[in-house]
């Protein structure tokens, strides 16, 4: 079924790769044996199609049992060349030559890589520069365009958004359902706008702007919902802050976050290794200015803010919606207006070893984590870069620098970044998820606090016991050096 | 899949909103390839405060996890459905859902039931004060009940899901079944396909 009139751009998408007619059919037939009830009545939410996915990302370990599946059922992957694996979560960032000393990660890596062999999909493994966080080398590589569906057994599947592509995260049923059929079934999505005005000021990154947005709607603001972000501040980030900016759209709930392609989206995407060439170049791009929302759409919530308001922000709680600008003080549980916010901020409080009224600029840090598929591109390590050069990191932060690919890493120590962070006391890392979910060795101790440009603070994320606050790379880099928090603005 | 039709039992008080994936099962549990055996690493940090409802023996064993809106939020991982299924829970009673873990949840033929607030707060603190009382889920007539019968509320699910559930059909061999469609969809996108091999 199509939509009449205007549409969003997520309509777009979804209407094209709605794959015509039998589900439709087969759950009203459903609807009708069951005697009625809701459903198959077209509206958002109530009834799933058949959604067509043009590329599947995978990694090694939200995959090993739908590979298992498979095998169980005789079946193969119907499209191996509309799949691309890595390995990200699980690897070390350190000594990759040496063996690994962790033998249940050493056999998730192994059963990856036979899995990759077994069913024909092309592996980026440990030791190819193209190894990286799945949501960076994606749109690296030119794979992530606009308009494709794309799904990958992880939530921050949404980062892909960035490019007018409708993206997003799926379980590990759902990856084997993937592979067995190129498909998946998913309800219509509700549709959100949230629309940042204005301009940033200086010293204001993505990063801030994605923490000010969950702020507003809070963390199940999105659920049910793809959200398109819109405005000046949105057109004006580069595809790096857009990337960013989608990432965490899975962290105000929404099961997508996108925006629309424009001059940005194609001078990135042109030129990279699978990207369209040639003649196909031009079709491509003609097709995709065809993507944007039409004037006059509607969406089923509308959201806007101003950017020129938004701040360097800093969590304090343990959800990425609890945080307040770094001029700001931590809040008072009763100040919030329900039981179960007020309850929420006591024990995050609690957990965080917190007082009420302490200023963020007096929270001292441990630990300093700078990469994840949030902030680990090249843009995030300029940025930080720009803020530790010629400086140390304070006596009392262990800080390190973990880039999100092999060719963000090459990059970096092509501009010399590399030498900028270790000269300045940061650990230089090979690319991996590291300690944005605390997998590998790379994690907190109990009661650790750490300042972090990865997405997720909750209990225990990144160790148990640690305690996380979530910054742009620029507030990282600050409090590396100064060894609590400070107001990025006041040092650049 | 196994079919679901009603699940009856005692009923786990967990009253706390935005309960994450991290909690459900950490990290560390993830490096594990198997689909069985994630329960006993079930909510493992808040499992050590002897105070944690999941502590207290009169709701051992319960199939019922009554809890805050937007749980499940965080990760994709199905980890966290294994882990909760490996407590033994059959249904879970909620005012608000995560998309992803609700969409796991039924492909692991758990029943996610959307409630109000106000619905949720009575029957949270009726497991609280009667922690032998039991509530019966019943997928066919969309309702959950409690065991006297005396309190009843109707529960909505798309019918495709609901039609699948009761049957406890194999998702995969149902889309396999459209196969000539999605072939035939699938020729109309051929050029615009961003190929990863070769
Ligand atoms: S960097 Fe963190 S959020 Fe991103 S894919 Fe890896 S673990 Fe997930």
């Amino acid at each position: 079924m199509t939509t009449s009139g205007p549409r969003t751009l997520s309509e777009k998408i979804w209407e094209q790769h709605a794959v015509p007619s039998p589900l439709q059919e087969h759950a009203r037939l459903a609807a009708l044996a069951e005697g009625g009830g809701r459903g198959a009545t077209g509206q958002p939410g109530e009834r799933p199609d058949l959604l067509y996915i043009d590329l599947h990302l995978v990694h090694e370990v939200t995959s090993p049992q739908a590979f298992d599946g498979l095998r169980l059922a005789g079946r193969r992957v119907r499209r191996p060349d509309l799949t691309l694996a890595t390995v990200d979560h699980n690897v070390p960032t350190i000594g990759r030559e040496q063996p690994n000393p962790d033998p249940l990660s050493a056999q998730q890596l192994e059963v990856m890589r036979q899995n990759a062999k077994e069913f024909g999909v092309p592996l980026y493994d440990i030791f190819d520069i193209r190894q990286g966080i799945v949501h960076i080398i994606g749109p690296e590589q030119g794979y992530t365009q606009p308009g494709l569906t794309i799904v990958c057994g992880d939530s921050h599947t949404s980062t892909h958004g960035a490019f007018g592509a409708l993206a997003f995260g799926i379980g590990t049923s759902e990856v084997e359902h993937v592979l067995a059929t190129q498909t998946l079934r998913q309800t219509r999505p509700r549709t959100m706008s949230v629309e940042v005005t204005g301009a940033l000021g200086p010293g204001v990154a993505a990063k801030d702007v994605i923490l000010a947005i969950i702020n507003r709607i809070g963390v199940d603001g999105g659920v049910g919902h793809v959200i398109e972000y819109r405005g000046e501040v949105i057109r004006s980030l580069s595809m790096e802050g857009r990337m960013t900016v989608c990432n965490m759209s899975i962290e105000a709930g929404a099961r997508a976050g996108l925006i629309a392609p424009d001059e940005t989206t194609f001078a990135y995407l042109k030129g990279r290794p699978h990207a369209p060439q040639g003649e196909h170049w031009e079709q491509a791009v003609e097709r995709w200015r065809a993507l944007p929302s039409d004037p006059g759409a509607r969406f089923d919530q509308e959201v806007v803010l101003d950017g020129s308001a938004v701040q360097p922000f800093v969590t304090w709680g343990t959800n990425p919606g609890q945080s307040v600008p770094v001029g700001g003080r931590v809040p008072d549980p009763s100040s919030f207006a329900t039981a179960s916010q007020r309850e929420s901020a006591e024990r995050a409080l609690t957990y965080m070893d917190l007082a009420a009224g302490t200023p963020i600029r007096q929270i001292a840090i441990d630990r300093v984590f700078l990469g994840s598929c949030t902030n680990g591109r090249i843009e995030d390590l300029r940025a930080a870069a720009k803020v530790v050069a010629g400086k140390h990191v304070a006596s009392t932060v262990q800080a390190m620098v973990v880039p999100g690919s092999g060719l963000v890493k090459a990059q970096a120590e092509r501009e010399g970044l590399d030498r900028v962070f270790t000269d300045a006391g940061f650990e230089w890392r090979d690319p991996g998820c590291s300690m944005c979910l605390g997998m590998n060795p790379d994690i907190l101790l109990p009661g650790e606090r750490c300042a972090s440009t990865s997405n997720r603070n909750f209990e225990g994320r990144q160790g148990a016991g640690g305690r996380t606050h979530l910054v742009s790379p620029e507030m990282a880099a600050a409090a590396a050096i100064a060894g609590h928090f400070v107001d990025v603005r006041e040092v650049l | 899949m196994r079919a679901v039709r009603r699940v009856t039992g005692r009923a786990i008080p967990l009253n706390r909103a935005n309960v994450d994936t991290d909690q459900i099962i950490p990290a560390q549990y993830l490096k594990r390839i198997e689909r069985t055996g994630y329960g006993p690493f079930a909510f493992e940090a808040w499992r050590k405060d002897p105070a944690f409802v999941l502590n207290n023996p009169a709701y051992a064993g319960a199939p019922i996890l009554l809890t805050g809106a937007n749980f499940g939020s965080g990760s994709s991982r199905e980890h966290a459905v294994w882990a909760v299924e490996g407590l033994g829970v059959r249904a879970l009673i909620a005012p608000k859902f995560a998309d992803i873990f609700k969409n796991n949840c039924f492909q692991g033929g758990l029943l996610t039931i959307e409630l109000p607030q106000a619905d949720i707060d009575y029957l949270m603190a009726r497991a609280e004060e009667l922690p032998q009382s039991e509530l019966v889920v019943d997928l066919e007539s969309q309702t959950v009940r409690t065991a006297d019968g005396a309190w009843e509320r109707r529960f909505e699910i798309d019918a495709f899901r609901k039609y699948r559930l009761l049957r406890g059909l194999d998702d995969i061999s149902m889309t396999l079944e459209y196969e000539p469609d999605v072939a035939a969809f699938e020729a109309t996108r051929s050029e615009l396909l961003p190929t990863t091999t070769g």
